[in-house]
């Protein structure tokens, strides 16, 4: 989709007093205003259509950097202000984006930024951990911390209430009854409908964003690869985009299609595993055994032609560490004329199975107005009406050179959302054999550049799970400054305590796998 | 409904057998698990999963012991929804202090007498995230803890190697 220089037109709607400064940042477009305008902007924003993508802070001497990133039709705009530290205070955005509400809680925990009228200013990523009053992203706060030999449950977290005669609460977690991540789930419920649902993230919170300052390039992609280990490729290639950016290096084109033949695998071996659990959380275990077999499959040749079943630091700063031989490719397309075969008779077996339609169709809807309002990406938007593909919107290497079909439903039900996932195994197959066919002899790796100190990157790539956002800031010799992995989840897990409104609980889990948001991608 | 027939019985049983070396080993394994778990644990052995703070990658390869290629299950070792009804705890990632105390709980919760599993580089020793004022870093740090199974992450073979060296080891 061509850019249709929105940006020129919305400038001239800004009024006077707010003062905008254009600087150029790699390849996208940076404004700085003045905090005071901060909201007046975002309203704007919202009235143009704007998408509220993404936001973080930086502590940079005695000033807090704080930045928004929005999208409209592919082209992304950095929005930033500079606040001293001494009196960090800037009006919320969350009043006009329900999207920037957990974002700018985060902040607000990890920098003590103050959002002024924001609608819920409780602690989001901090629990004990640390003290209030502390905040972990200061340059001044030390990486190990001051903690206690035994950090206290989070006891005292004020959750939403209910009262009446029949409601009663379930709390859920940390530890979940399967093998999957910690985190806490409220229910408020009557008999078996849930009334509300409340998210209490952060159990998993590793430091990511501290821990990445003072790395070199090579440890920061590891960092990243680990900060959701099933989308390891993903976010190692954000954050390689990012750095290459900040540092001026052009990936070969050998390499660009390789980190695409990687990044299509990874959808693929994702998406086939969570439609088999989807159909296993409603009992239907014949397609659970299917697809994790088919996913087993893949992942083995994932390990033999890359050296890993998850892909794991495959990708790094200015290139790829794997290469694909004939041989390998020839394995690559005959592996995918098989799983096309299978695909289709698994497929038929699910879609004229009733007992599987009277679960799925229908649970869990998520309107189009909530996915926009909450700016949901990936295949849980997609499937409620919101046609975004970072690869056909904003196409980078080498997708710049394909055309992307992207899948797009308006259901907004879980049956929706599984159908849109297998639709999108179906597109990244033949990706995988275009780029294949695309080859071309050459380097896999760039000759890396110092940046500059204080040279900037934003990665933007189409997960598996949607868009992910990484921005890199640069310091002296080498070493990162900042590091801020947006994953898709941050985005898409508040929808889930939208569509699970009026389901039963025991849909809640199918609910969930059925969006399948990170837990560690959300809590960093 | 005939095509689901069908697809099963097209599909055969995937479960490896004794043919290439490798699915000799992991039969071999297998094997040697079921014989230390009939003589100890009467048949069988029940494995509460935790994750502590893992970035995901541990429980994708947790999950693979339930494909139908491992399916750990015919050796008599299988995964339980509370602690209470656990042998062993199988522990993932650095131990996030905001998990500290449910994993200490969970311990707690494991009637005696139990085995605790550390799986991956991060609940090895850490990881890719060490010590820091977020993570406690390895689970032994936490928790007593009686093998160790490094990989990032391990492959299911590898679990399957490490749950024998628990339980062939005196305890």
């Amino acid at each position: 989709m061509s850019s249709s220089n929105w940006t020129a037109d919305f400038l001239s709607r800004l009024s006077t007093d707010i003062t905008v400064t254009q600087i150029d940042i790699s390849s996208v477009t940076l404004w700085q205003i003045e905090s005071h305008a901060w909201q007046q902007f975002a309203e704007l924003a919202v009235q143009q259509n704007l998408r509220w993508a993404a936001g973080w802070a930086e502590h940079i001497e005695h000033r807090f950097f704080i930045n928004t990133c929005f999208e409209k039709q592919g082209e992304y705009l950095l929005l930033r202000t500079i606040i001293d530290a001494s009196n960090p205070e800037l009006p919320s955005q969350a009043t006009v984006y329900p999207a920037a509400n957990r974002s700018e809680r985060h902040t607000q925990d990890m920098f003590g930024i103050k959002f002024v009228g924001h609608p819920d200013d409780r602690r989001w990523t901090r629990h004990q951990a640390w003290i209030e009053k502390n905040y972990p992203l200061r340059k001044d706060f030390p990486v190990q911390g001051t903690p206690v030999g035994i950090t206290p449950p989070d006891m005292h977290y004020p959750f939403i209430k209910s009262h009446g005669a029949g409601t009663y609460e379930i709390p859920v977690g940390p530890v979940h009854a399967g093998i999957i991540e910690p985190g806490h789930f409220r229910f408020q419920a009557v008999g078996e409908l849930i009334l509300n649902l409340e998210e209490r993230l952060g159990y998993v919170h590793k430091g990511i964003e501290k821990i990445a300052e003072g790395r070199e390039p090579e440890s920061l992609a590891r960092l990243a690869g680990r900060v959701s280990g099933d989308t390891t490729v993903g976010h190692c290639w954000a954050a390689c985009m990012a750095m290459e950016q900040a540092a001026g290096v052009i990936i070969p084109p050998r390499a660009a299609l390789i980190r695409g033949i990687l990044a299509e695998r990874e959808r693929v071996a994702n998406h086939m595993g969570d439609i088999g659990a989807i159909c296993n959380d409603v009992a239907f275990v014949f397609a659970q055994m299917q697809f994790s077999r088919l996913r087993e499959l893949w992942q083995r040749t994932n390990a033999t032609v890359f050296g890993h079943r998850l892909l794991m630091d495959k990708i790094i700063p200015g290139g790829v560490v794997c290469d694909l031989s004939d041989e390998s490719c020839a394995l690559i397309k005959k592996e995918i004329t098989e799983l096309r075969k299978e695909l289709t008779e698994v497929i038929l077996a699910l879609d004229l199975n009733s007992s599987l339609e009277d679960r799925l169709y229908t649970a869990g809807f998520l309107s189009e107005e909530i996915a926009a309002a909450f700016g949901t990406v990936g295949y849980v938007g997609r499937a409620s009406g919101q046609d975004k593909d970072v690869r056909r919107d904003a196409p980078y290497a080498p997708y710049d050179q394909v055309t992307v079909k992207v899948t797009l439903e308006t259901q907004g039900d879980i049956a929706s959302r599984l159908w849109v996932r297998y639709k999108e195994i179906r597109t990244a197959l033949r990706l995988i054999e275009n780029f294949i066919d695309r080859l071309v002899a050459g380097e896999l790796r760039a000759e890396w550049q110092t940046p500059v100190a204080g040279s900037e990157g934003l990665g933007i790539v189409e997960g598996w799970r949607g868009e992910i956002i990484s921005y890199i800031r640069f310091d002296a010799d080498n070493n990162i400054a900042r590091f801020y992995p947006r994953d898709p989840s941050q985005l898409n897990w508040p929808a889930l305590e939208k569509l699970v409104l009026n389901n039963i609980v025991p849909d809640f889990p199918v609910c969930n796998k059925s969006l399948n948001g990170s837990y560690s991608g959300n809590d960093l | 409904m005939l095509r689901i027939f069908k697809k099963i019985l097209t599909t055969g049983v995937v479960t490896e057998q004794f043919k290439v070396p490798k699915d000799e080993e992991l039969e071999q394994l297998g094997i040697e698990i079921k014989r230390y778990i009939d003589k100890k644990f009467s048949g069988s052995i029940a494995i509460r999963q935790v994750d502590a703070g893992s970035c995901n990658g541990c429980e994708l390869e947790i999950h693979a012991l339930n494909n139908p290629f491992y399916d750990i299950e015919r050796f008599g070792v299988h995964f339980v929804a509370s602690p209470r009804h656990a042998d062993v705890l199988l522990v993932t990632g650095p131990v996030s202090r905001h998990m500290q105390t449910a994993l200490l709980r969970t311990y707690e919760a494991t009637p005696n007498p139990k085995w605790v599993v550390a799986a991956g580089d991060c609940a090895a020793c850490g990881g890719e995230f060490g010590v820091s004022y977020a993570s406690c870093g390895a689970v032994s740090n936490v928790i007593p803890v009686d093998a160790v199974v490094p990989g990032c992450p391990p492959t299911p073979l590898a679990l399957m190697r490490g749950l024998l060296g628990l339980i062939t080891a005196e305890k």
